[in-house]
């Protein structure tokens, strides 16, 4: 290459700090299984959330004042009077739900494909490490707008720690910082808000993407690609991750922001899911909201606090909920690590969880009838039997045999001739008099077709899960 | 150079010695740092006595003050409340009050000094909730078991009028019963009692 002044510039650096290395071996020359599917967009885009976390909180901080007497005022000022203050909030408020959406959906992935097994327990064990700390961050920012909600939701948090015998009610005081959720609380919610959990979330990212470049990324069919290679070294089933996935991402996070924007410009309160509607009534430390519930994402564990009728067993079953999860790559004793290959009764345990979770988390958004308690402390039990019995019920299955190599992708080409049959089958062609008299043929929906499809489907999930 | 004959027990102990006094250094430093999180004299201080005047409270009716940044409850109870609450006994977790919080003289049966008159601290004991007042028996959403209480809305516990838990909810002990005193008939100081005990 022909030297000037920019390349010398170039190599006076790479001379001193391995850019070019660095590039090499998490992106270029790093080589991640071709047969990524719809799961693997998450990790990306929860990266791409905390970005936005991080830039639009540092706008925030700008006009919030972490102060009891400030801060709700504060908050209303940036939604009015801000420049854009609306819309650097709504990205905001509508992020925190957006993260916990992806990493839910980045765990069940992990779940579902076995990805926390052997050799990435330690990915799964950062990971988890990593979901705790977004839940405090998320808990802590929670608070700063100091409305009804914020306000109550803190005090009954903090007092779990009061639930932990002899030194319980001193720590609770020492988080607290006073007696009762004060202005000492916010003040120092907002300094772990926006400094310390950040950091630790940072850290932890580059730990999780670092012990994950290390053994190599798992995949849909759950095999190691490391075992066939070309003559160059490199896995004959693996692409590199630049451009292929930078690439493939770039679609996800269009797809992505698709959805993000309609939320914030639409629907920024999501009907009370997002930001709850007792939220708009400034603090009052002397009356709690007739109804109160924690925002959507803390719901099933708040659920199976609510479910257990002894103070201490509640706190030690809501926190015993996410420790059972770092826990998951020893109780599960299964060979294999994907879904596709695993036998019938870990896929119907599976589905049994997913449907416990999602309805832990709508009814830690009801109120406590003993009817929603009694289904609660179902859920619960099938939540944790789903953990525990794991040690016995991955012993006895039977697995389908793993092939050697990645099964070929079907593309989506090929799914056109099938998508449209669909679509004949659920339409019917109907002759329609319009009001001039003429006659044109219209496509209506078709209600036997539909349910024939839904049929086929369900006999297709009944087949799949043995 | 030649590392054979090299003694490396002095730096070893050299070595370990500044570690421990590193560690003990960092301890002390871990106090201030720690403790610098406590409620600061400021917030200690906030503690000081309410006085409310009862005289315009009407029966049944129940009054809120904030006392510590608290809310404290002053409600007027009914006869009818009154004769209920002894019924209750074998429905409460802690009837006589004996694992609960509440100045000696409110360890009694109606937890009060006046029969009538009842004053609790308005947070749940299980999570910190404020507890609804729902004086109302048998209502819709709480069903026919409800003789008139708190609920908390937050986890669902029962307390009687008197502040007294029921069994199989969350909520481990009785509300509690905050040092007052009365003054007059109508003036009741809250966070004081006769007994020159600061609790």
């Amino acid at each position: 290459m022909k030297s000037n002044r920019w390349t010398d510039c170039g190599n006076w650096v790479l001379d001193r700090f391995p850019l070019t290395k660095l590039w090499n071996d998490h992106m270029a020359h790093y080589y991640a299984p071709k047969n990524f599917n719809f799961w693997y967009f998450f990790g990306s885009l929860a990266l791409l959330v905390l970005v936005n976390q991080f830039l639009t909180g540092i706008l925030l901080t700008m006009n919030y004042k972490p102060d009891a007497k400030l801060a709700f005022d504060s908050v209303e000022y940036i939604m009015r009077d801000v420049n854009w203050g609306w819309l650097v909030r709504y990205m905001h408020s509508t992020g925190a739900s957006a993260f916990f959406i992806v990493i839910y959906l980045h765990m069940f992935r992990g779940i579902m494909y076995g990805s926390f097994k052997q050799p990435r327990e330690l990915i799964w064990i950062f990971g988890m490490l990593l979901f705790v700390a977004l839940m405090a961050e998320a808990f802590m920012g929670y608070l700063l707008p100091w409305g009804q909600m914020s306000y109550w939701g803190a005090q009954v948090i903090i007092s779990l720690f009061s639930a932990i015998p002899i030194i319980g009610d001193e720590l609770s005081l020492w988080v607290r910082g006073d007696y009762v959720v004060s202005d000492a609380t916010l003040n120092r919610f907002f300094a772990f808000h926006v400094i310390s959990v950040p950091l630790v979330l940072v850290l932890l990212v580059l730990l999780h993407i670092i012990a994950l470049h290390e053994v190599g990324s798992n995949n849909p069919d759950g095999i190691n690609i490391k075992e066939f290679k070309d003559p160059w070294g490199h896995p004959v089933d693996g692409v590199p991750f630049h451009p292929y996935y930078t690439v493939k991402d770039l679609v996800g996070v269009a797809v992505f922001l698709f959805f993000f924007a309609t939320v914030i410009f639409y629907m920024p309160e999501m009907g009370g899911y997002f930001l709850e509607h007792a939220n708009f009534i400034p603090a009052d430390p002397l009356k709690t909201p007739e109804h109160i519930a924690p925002v959507w994402y803390f719901t099933p564990f708040y659920a199976i606090l609510r479910a257990v009728p002894d103070k201490f067993a509640g706190v030690i079953a809501m926190g015993g909920a996410i420790v059972v999860l770092f826990l998951l790559p020893w109780l599960d004793r299964s060979e294999v690590r994907s879904i596709r290959y695993r036998g019938g009764i870990y896929k119907k345990a599976l589905l049994l969880f997913v449907i416990s979770f999602v309805s832990l988390g709508y009814l830690g958004t009801q109120p406590a009838t003993p009817t929603a308690t009694t289904f609660a402390r179902i859920f619960t039990a099938i939540y944790f039997g789903f953990f525990l019995l794991m040690p016995i019920y991955s012993r006895w299955e039977k697995f389908k045999k793993v092939p050697s190599r990645l099964t070929p992708v079907i593309s989506l080409e090929d799914r056109i001739p099938a998508l449209i049959e669909t679509f004949e089958e659920v339409t019917v062609k109907t002759p329609v008099t319009k009001e001039d008299g003429t006659t044109v043929v219209r496509r209506k929906p078709n209600f036997n077709g539909m349910a024939n499809v839904v049929v086929r489907l369900a006999k297709k999930l009944k087949e799949s899960l043995d | 150079m030649n590392n054979e004959g090299v003694d490396k027990s002095k730096r070893q102990f050299l070595t370990s010695a500044l570690t421990v006094v590193g560690a003990v250094g960092t301890g002390y430093l871990a106090v201030p740092f720690l403790a610098q999180m406590q409620p600061s004299t400021k917030a200690m201080a906030a503690g000081a006595p309410v006085q409310v005047d009862i005289s315009k409270m009407e029966t049944g009716q129940l009054i809120r003050v904030a006392w510590r940044g608290k809310p404290v409850w002053i409600v007027n109870r009914t006869e009818e409340v009154l004769a209920t609450l002894s019924t209750l006994n074998d429905k409460l977790r802690d009837p006589l009050s004996n694992e609960s919080t509440q100045p000696p003289y409110s360890k009694n049966p109606n937890r009060s000094i006046k029969p009538d008159i009842f004053i609790a601290v308005g947070l749940c004991t299980h999570l910190g909730c404020s507890p609804t007042f729902r004086p109302e028996i048998a209502p819709v959403d709480l069903g026919n078991d409800w003789k008139g209480g708190f609920f908390c809305p937050c986890h669902g516990s029962w307390f009687d009028l008197a502040g007294r838990v029921y069994r199989g909810v969350p909520a481990p002990t009785n509300l509690e019963i905050p040092p007052h005193r009365y003054v007059s008939d109508s003036l009741i100081i809250i966070g004081e009692d006769t007994m020159e005990k600061t609790a």
